[in-house]
């Protein structure tokens, strides 16, 4: 990759290029010849069973992870070769909500939305004050809530938290990992609300793991899903769907429509098989 | 479709399992688990020099390990004292002995038991409480958000803490070590009735300020070893409660085991040096 300017038909720069990625933990592979490429400005939702790679996919982009073979290129930067400062100025280009939330115990709210601010030197303190408080302001969490400890928050109120801290850096590319588990569907639907927001107002590039369905609805402009390998065949691709949401209820695959509707399918099978094996 | 889950296991290499291989991949565990706590080492060592972490960051971690183990520290080193004038008093007493009890009770507690003790004491407090804070980190991704938000977790979770054991063990080994002095001072001078004259001459005849530093000067080593060992093992958790336990149980043992370790090392080393400098000393760490 040159410069990182290569467009797609809609006009759009491709800003995260994944070469033939492959992760492997130990004797465990997990990911096997991925390659995507998310352009500017675009959400796209990957989706899959659990155990599938998401989450690993996510942490290979910011260089959480080194992958065993293949690379990520992020506006024209191979993300492997960066380091020390290049490494730290790449990562606060991006916001990354962790599945957990995964706020700072031992720090206040206010302290964990102002960390990256601190953290870098962004402002004074007095700037740092009103930024918090917009991003609290913009997640819908009153200010009074500043002085609280993530423990004593609810699930929603951590992930909207997190997702405060995540923006406090005005980042341009979010990532979320699996945004909407373990709340209530109302607070789905709250969380989804304030993904969509996010990529209408700061206009940014996001990359959401998840395996519920209405957040793919509501926040993709694209889908891309992924198998877990242990169920492939030696040369099958790992990615088999990437396509617009409307048609991922019906895509030609039928493991894609099986995933989307829900249906255990031939996992109840090989349920059977197992009890019985163990009788 | 084929769904090929058998031809998928031919994607996994599967270990041998016989008691070769199984000796062969422990070894290669532990020479690659010992590399890495060296490179972690290292690794808090540059971020100690390149950047001193933030005053906010640090006042509350001194005050952790520090201040709250004042009370723990104080407890040991007075009942190691009371305990040595007890354990002491009879047979010095059977060799008409017993005013000489200051100088074996002191040194006793200056150059070895005062800093083994208050360090092991200090590996179970502090040791196992950071290990399971970081493996707790480790398993919520707080250490990977740390990361995410550009921020290198060895230096904002390991340097202050290494600063803080390896500056503020010193001082408590100092600590026990008085408290030590004074809780063997009471039980020989004021319950076994040992002439008080008699039991502080001969400790200052035979403890020098030398053998004060020979146990402050190990503590320093003790402080490193509690930390680094422990804050390994925190970042190098496995997930789940059973995971951070074993982290912080981990980080217990194997502090335990580097104190003994470089008590008797840095004991031969200050000997040696001892002696080359003063060869007429008869005294050993």
């Amino acid at each position: 990759m040159s410069d990182g300017a290569t467009l797609d038909g809609a006009g759009r720069k491709d800003l995260i290029e994944i070469r033939d990625l492959s992760m492997r933990f130990r004797t465990q592979s997990v990911l096997r010849g991925i390659s995507l490429t998310i352009h500017c400005g675009e959400t796209v939702c990957i989706i899959g069973e659990s155990g599938c790679g998401k989450t690993v996919m996510l942490k290979l982009i910011i260089g959480l992870l080194h992958a065993t073979e293949g690379g990520v290129w992020f506006d024209g930067q191979d993300v492997a070769r960066l380091g020390g400062k290049q490494l730290i100025k790449l990562r606060l280009r991006f916001g990354f909500l962790f599945q957990m939330a995964a706020l700072f115990d031992s720090l206040t709210v206010y302290d964990n939305v102002a960390f990256g601010l601190r953290e870098h030197h962004i402002c004074g303190e007095d700037e740092t004050r009103t930024i918090v408080a917009d991003r609290l302001q913009e997640v819908g969490l009153p200010p009074g809530l500043e002085r609280k400890k993530p423990a004593e928050l609810s699930g929603g109120q951590r992930k909207r938290v997190g997702l405060a801290r995540a923006l406090a850096l005005n980042p341009e590319v979010m990532l979320y990992d699996e945004p909407t588990t373990g709340l209530d569907p109302i607070m789905s639907d709250v969380i989804n609300e304030l993904i969509l927001q996010t990529q209408q107002t700061k206009k940014t590039t996001g990359m959401v793991v998840t395996h519920d369905m209405k957040t793919v609805t509501k926040v993709a402009d694209r889908v891309v899903m992924l198998y877990p390998l242990a169920r492939l065949a030696p040369n099958e691709p790992q990615i088999i769907y990437d396509g617009p949401p409307e048609d991922v209820a019906n895509a030609a695959d039928p493991r894609v429509r099986q995933f989307v509707r829900g249906e255990a399918g031939e996992r109840l099978r090989e349920l059977a098989q197992l009890r019985a094996s163990g009788n | 479709m084929a769904v090929a889950t058998a031809s998928a296991q031919s994607n996994l290499t599967q270990p041998p399992s016989t008691p070769v291989h199984r000796l062969g991949e422990q070894v290669f565990d532990t020479v690659a688990e010992i590399g890495d706590v060296g490179q972690f080492s290292i690794l808090t060592l540059i971020w100690i020099f390149r950047r001193r972490p933030r005053w906010s960051v640090l006042v509350p971690i001194f005050y952790a390990i520090g201040v709250q183990s004042v009370s723990v520290v104080a407890i040991t080193g007075t009942f190691i004292g009371m305990v040595l004038a007890v354990q002491a008093y009879h047979s010095f007493q059977m060799m008409g002995l017993a005013t000489r009890l200051g100088s074996v009770i002191n040194i006793s507690i200056v150059k070895e038991l005062g800093p083994v003790l208050a360090a092991t004491m200090l590996a179970g407090r502090i040791g196992s409480a950071m290990a399971a804070e970081l493996g707790t980190m480790r398993v919520t991704e707080q250490i990977d958000a740390l990361t995410a938000l550009g921020t290198n977790p060895v230096y904002y979770l390991v340097a202050p803490r290494f600063l803080a054991c390896l500056l503020l063990i010193p001082l408590l080994t100092l600590m026990a070590d008085f408290m030590g002095v004074i809780g063997g001072a009471v039980v020989a001078t004021q319950i076994l009735g040992v002439d008080s004259f008699a039991y502080w001459k001969h400790s200052r005849d035979f403890v020098e300020s030398m053998d004060i530093f020979a146990g402050v000067f190990k503590s320093y080593f003790f402080g490193a070893a509690i930390a680094i060992i422990s804050c390994h093992r925190g970042f190098n958790s496995s997930a789940g409660a059973e995971g951070v336990g074993k982290a912080a149980t981990e980080a217990f043992v194997f502090s335990f085991i580097a104190i003994l370790f470089l008590d008797f090392v840095l004991g031969l080393g200050w000997n040696t040096v001892y002696r080359s400098i003063w060869p007429q000393a008869q005294g050993l760490l």
